[in-house]
């Protein structure tokens, strides 16, 4: 990059002076090619004479050096007004360099960002429409309070430059002003400039306006600053067809948050839209996707809807060939999508078989949406595969496909008896968790059909020996339990567990009280000593409250009433049923609206992230700024910088402090953070749910045991 | 939109960032490695984007480097992950490789990049093309000051004006790659066709280009039928952003005005009910603590005339097999065990014939029985030219420029493999001593 003209600067100076210099450039080219050497002792000052050299060349290269230094974390703000003063030149890279530095930088000495200005003022005016977009485009990134007032004349001028270039780079800047301060840019009429933009000729420009108009939206406390009405429509919907893939999905964006008036509009909306299906970039055909999702909402045609959801389903399943990370995103929609519409992809479960090399993260999520698709014309199939997926190297993927066919089972009764049979053959390969998943889920199948498999109990209990973790062991202790007249050597089972009570983990302790009662219940001679020493156990020496308490309870209720007893713990119990709809519906409304955003990642509303208090996003933004005040009060040279600014332009500072009063509204008062009402909605749900899910953790059972225990009692 | 960019080493050091929104403090990186971590060891796969005290983590791997966006909003995750693949490629075509080394030496050029794609958090232009027309690494060499290119701005925003080319000509490539997912019993889960055509450009001016394929929607609705061969059914189709997706959606007319030299024009999806080109069948026997044996049968289930090229078959054979003894029909076979398997060769692969291979390894005597064997697939690859397994055909490339010339529209047809698996049958075990 140093080229060999660099004799060329000196060739004015005096023959001696320029062999000196020679000498010194022909060391800074060995030394030059790397910017990152380590730091020496006075770097900063070496640095400082060289940005001040009369040498174009020299002053370039130090400049370089600095941003290096900057790169690797190192501090370097201590040269500000050094650095400040390349920032007038012809050469491109070195400006941007300064440029780079600015915004770094500006935060840590904001008293003397002013100087900047006069030249930042000059790019915008200048002949190079690149130029001239780079200075605001800059100039809106130094978040100097400072600076801001002096942002807006050449903003008013950017925004209306005849270079399309500069629109689009000044419509972003309206955003940056705003964030900065709301005021000033609605006062300046910025924000309606913006609004005019929309209407601009190049759909690059339109794209931005866009773009900026809905982030200032967002933030604003009104909710009033975008709102499309019917010109606008027609331009979105005309741009949309001419701007970038960035600017498609600004639009599409854009679009929907567009209530429709009627289902005459939509589905015209609908039309323009369902073209950018074909559109190559994933994101452009998911913000599609969401467009149409949620203008669905207002089509009454069903032969319309109809056709949209034959046509959503190829793009849904190219989305599939692209990017692993890009995959996981999608497959997370493809999840929320289904859960509205299970039709669209209801013949499409092959492309969701996992293939080797796919990254873990990928895999479980198809595996999640095979379950949704999973009916009796498939199931032969996805058995054989989940099968497959059991016999993997991925723990924690064998043991999610073992639930997958739990959950099978429980969902397609027709084909209960086949995945019993596919989780006897895995429990039959004695790997340890395999094995252990597989009784955790039969359990569940018991729940859900009782008494029709008894056959494996005896399977089951042989590997007993095996079980080493909790839910397992917990597990199996119910099915001996619920099931203690048909097995034989039950009490004998029990009896092994109540040897190793104390070292138990509580959920198998609590379904050991409960499986010994149940067992006494049902062969009164011969358990009675075991219900004994559990009750024993479990009152005198556990010190877990839910285990004392709920043998107490057996206690009395099998010392004063035992046919009372036996009506309320050996009662039948409802089945469960696989809750298909794992999202609250109107959690998934809102996640629809929210397509291909973090929270349709997370399956979230977005406040349950986004949240408030210490990780909120105002206290994130406050973390930044004080990091940067942090940094300009660690900058120990900054004291003596103060002494150079001086001499370094002849700017007129009484007024700063005025500027200052009246920007100090920042930002971040006005996000205010409305607060969710779905959550509320979700617990509503919840009580209004009579309907027991399954979950697979065992705990749940205990719980739900006990509740039906008690209904059955009252 | 991402308040902030990092580029990071695998350790989790933060090589180079630009901070676009200031609103997340930029240590926020430093916590990145260590989540990820955390999530390993819990036993979950970490996801690509995932949610800590507020902030919000997005990233993709490239090489031995993490590129992440960081943000505190309910951002698009889908526009973040695929701007940090664009951010990749457009940084491997500037430097032809992407990796700590040539992110250090090339940190200007970098800065100067993540200004001009990224604006307040915003993608903007993302063409490496257009980029380099404004960004260049001998910039300060040049003479005249560089200017945005109109085509940043432009209706046209992937094509510069006033091109010249002494022969006006185009190249179309029509690439089909076959995914095929076949289980262990031989039974074909998936086959599935990613086809491309990728285009080179070598035009005059600003030409208006048509495109003509044997598309079977585009006959049916016009009520035409094609005049040679079948049509083909295209299950889902993805344009260039040249393409003008509202002309292809009311009459399946491909029109465009191209980008300048290489570009890929389109890519298409069918699923088909064809017999695998290749065909793999292994039997595999084992003998515990001394040896294992494969026997591999493969067959080329395509027309005689057609000759695959370059046929590579992958076969995973335990890790710690040993003294490998091949015979084949035909081809060489060797063993790689950095990748645990064996690997044969096939220069020629004609239509219709069919091969055989053995192949004999040691196994050690000792056994770590806690160790679970990996079940990796089967994989190949092969190349056949001049064919296409669709039967995708170009009918026609119109060219229309102002100025009137004539150019020549080549074509090359090819058909290879894509994510093409076949599951190993689980392996015949003969634990008894066998007499010598």
């Amino acid at each position: 990059m140093m080229n060999s003209d660099s004799s060329l600067s000196i060739k004015d100076s005096t023959y001696a002076v320029s062999t000196v210099v020679k000498s010194i450039m022909t060391d800074f080219r060995i030394s030059r090619p790397n910017f990152f050497s380590t730091p020496k002792k006075g770097e900063n000052y070496e640095l400082r004479a060289d940005l001040n050299s009369e040498y174009r060349d020299r002053r370039k290269d130090a400049i370089k050096k600095v941003i290096a230094n900057m790169t690797v974390g190192k501090d370097v703000s201590g040269l500000f007004p050094d650095v400040l003063k390349n920032m007038q030149t012809d050469d491109l890279e070195q400006k941007k360099l300064v440029y780079l530095y600015l915004m770094n930088y500006a935060k840590t000495q904001p008293e003397l960002v002013i100087l900047a200005v006069n030249t930042f003022v000059k790019d915008t005016d200048d002949s190079n429409p690149l130029i001239r977009a780079l200075a605001i485009r800059t100039m809106g990134c130094i978040r100097v309070e400072k600076i801001i007032d002096y942002l807006c004349e050449p903003l008013r001028k950017c925004l209306r430059d005849e270079n399309p270039y500069v629109r689009k780079t000044a419509a972003i800047c309206v955003a940056k002003l705003y964030d900065l301060s709301p005021n000033l840019a609605i006062d300046n009429g910025f924000v309606s400039t913006l609004q005019d933009m929309v209407s601009d000729a190049n759909p690059m420009v339109v794209a931005n306006a866009v773009t900026a108009l809905a982030e200032i939206n967002e933030s604003s406390s009104t909710k009033d600053i975008f709102i499309i009405n019917a010109p606008t429509l027609t331009k979105l919907l005309v741009a949309l067809n001419e701007c970038t893939e960035w600017g498609r999905i600004a639009i599409l964006a854009a679009l929907a948050e567009y209530k429709p008036a009627d289902s005459k509009e939509a589905e015209h909306i609908v039309e323009r839209v369902v073209p950018q299906f074909q559109h190559v970039n994933g994101s452009v055909v998911l913000s599609a996707i969401k467009v149409i999702m949620i203008y669905m909402r207002a089509i009454k045609n069903e032969e319309a809807i109809r056709q949209l959801v034959r046509k959503m389903a190829p793009p849904l399943v190219t989305l599939l060939a692209s990017a692993p990370e890009v995959q996981y995103v999608a497959l997370r929609n493809i999840n929320i999508i289904l859960q509205k519409r299970p039709e669209i992809l209801a013949n499409e479960m092959r492309v969701f078989f996992c293939k080797y090399n796919d990254p873990p993260y990928v895999k479980i999520e198809k595996l999640e949406i095979m379950i949704k698709l999973a009916n009796e014309r498939n199931i032969d199939q996805l058995l054989s595969e989940l099968k497959e997926y059991a016999s993997e190297v991925d723990v924690d993927f064998v043991r999610k496909s073992v639930r997958a066919i739990g959950q099978c089972a429980i969902k397609i009764s027709e084909a209960s008896e086949r995945c019993v049979n596919v989780l006897l053959d895995l429990i039959n390969t004695k790997v340890n968790y395999v094995v252990q998943e597989a009784i955790v889920v039969i359990k569940d199948i018991f729940r859900k059909y009782p008494h029709k498999y008894e056959g494996i109990i005896p399977t089951l209990c042989q590997n007993l020996d095996a079980l080493d973790e909790p839910e397992a062991k917990a597990s199996l202790i119910w099915i001996i339990g619920e099931y203690a007249e048909r097995i034989e050597n039950a009490d004998e089972l029990i009896l092994t567990f109540l040897d190793t009570f104390h070292d138990e983990n509580f959920q198998v302790q609590l379904q050991l009280v409960t499986a010994s009662v149940k067992l006494f219940l049902k062969k009164p001679q011969s358990a009675q000593n075991i219900v004994q020493r559990s009750l024993q156990i479990a009152t005198t020496e556990c010190d877990n409250p839910d285990i004392r308490d709920r043998a107490y309870i057996y206690w009395r209720l099998l010392s004063t009433d035992p046919q009372a007893a036996k009506a309320v713990v050996l009662s039948d119990k409802p089945p469960i049923s696989v809750q298909s709809n794992a999202i609250s519906s109107s959690l998934l409304e809102e996640l629809i609206s929210n397509i291909s955003t973090l929270a349709s990642v997370y399956h979230k509303p977005p406040e349950t992230f986004l949240g408030r208090g210490r990780f909120g996003a105002d206290a994130v933004q406050r973390r930044a700024i004080e990091e940067q005040e942090e940094a300009s009060r660690e900058s120990p040279i900054q004291a003596q910088t103060k002494t150079n600014i001086e001499n370094l332009l002849d700017l007129d500072f009484s007024d700063t402090n005025t500027v200052n009063s009246t920007t100090s509204s920042l930002p971040s008062s006005s996000k205010s953070i409305t607060q969710p009402t779905a959550n509320v909605d979700d617990l509503l749900d919840l009580f209004n749910d009579n309907t027991i899910t399954s979950t697979q953790s065992s705990s749940n059972i205990q719980n739900n045991s006990v509740s039906n225990d008690l209904v059955n009692l009252f | 939109m991402a308040s902030a960019v990092f580029v990071l080493d695998l350790k989790g050091k933060v090589l180079i960032s630009r901070n676009y929104r200031g609103d997340i403090p930029m240590s926020a990186a430093e916590k990145f490695m260590p989540l990820v971590l955390e999530a390993e060891e819990e036993q979950q796969a970490p996801t690509p984007c995932f949610t800590h005290e507020g902030i919000n983590y997005l990233y993709i791997r490239h090489n031995n480097l993490y590129l992440l966006a960081i943000t505190k909003k309910n951002s698009n995750a889908t526009t973040i992950l695929l701007f940090l693949h664009k951010l990749a490629e457009v940084f491997t075509e500037y430097f032809k490789e992407l990796e700590e080394e040539s992110i250090r030496d090339n940190f200007v050029i970098i800065y100067e990049l993540l200004d001009e794609m990224m604006d307040f958090g915003y993608p903007q232009t993302t063409e490496t093309k257009i980029l380099q027309e404004y960004i260049t690494q001998e910039s300060h060499k040049l003479e005249i000051q560089v200017r945005p290119p109109m085509a940043v701005t432009n209706a046209v925003s992937w094509r510069s004006e006033g091109i010249k080319y002494r022969k006006n000509e185009v190249f179309l490539d029509v690439i089909e790659s076959v995914n095929l997912l076949v289980n262990a019993n031989g039974n074909v889960l998936r086959s599935e066709i990613l086809g491309i055509i990728k285009m080179k450009c070598y035009l005059s001016g600003m030409p208006e280009l048509r495109l003509g394929l044997n598309d079977k929607v585009m006959f049916e609705s016009t009520g035409r039928s094609p005049s040679r061969g079948k049509a083909i059914e295209m299950e889902d189709v993805k344009f260039h952003q040249c393409v003008r997706l509202s002309r292809f959606e009311n009459d399946r007319t491909i029109s465009f005005i191209p980008p300048d030299g290489e570009f890929e024009l389109m890519s298409y999806r069918l699923n088909t009910q064809v017999k695998p080109l290749i065909w793999v069948e292994a039997i595999v026997e084992s003998y515990a603590g001394s040896r294992i044996e494969y026997m591999i049968k493969a067959k080329a289930q395509f027309k005689r005339r057609s000759t695959a090229n370059n046929v590579e078959i992958y076969v995973p054979v335990p890790d710690d097999a040993d003294t490998p003894k091949f015979r084949s029909s035909i081809g060489s076979v060797h063993y790689a065990p950095e990748r645990s398997c064996l690997v044969w060769k096939i220069k020629q692969f004609q239509g219709g014939k069919e091969f055989l291979m053995r192949a004999h390894f040691g196994l050690p005597s000792v056994k770590n029985v806690d160790d679970p064997d990996k079940k990796p697939p089967i994989g190949v690859k092969f190349e056949i030219p001049y064919f296409t397994t669709s039967g995708i055909q170009v009918r026609y490339l119109k060219i229309v420029e102002k100025s009137g010339y004539q150019a020549l529209p080549w074509v090359r047809y090819i058909t290879q493999n894509g994510d093409y698996q076949l599951r190993l049958p689980e392996s015949i075990k003969n634990n008894k001593m066998t007499p010598i």
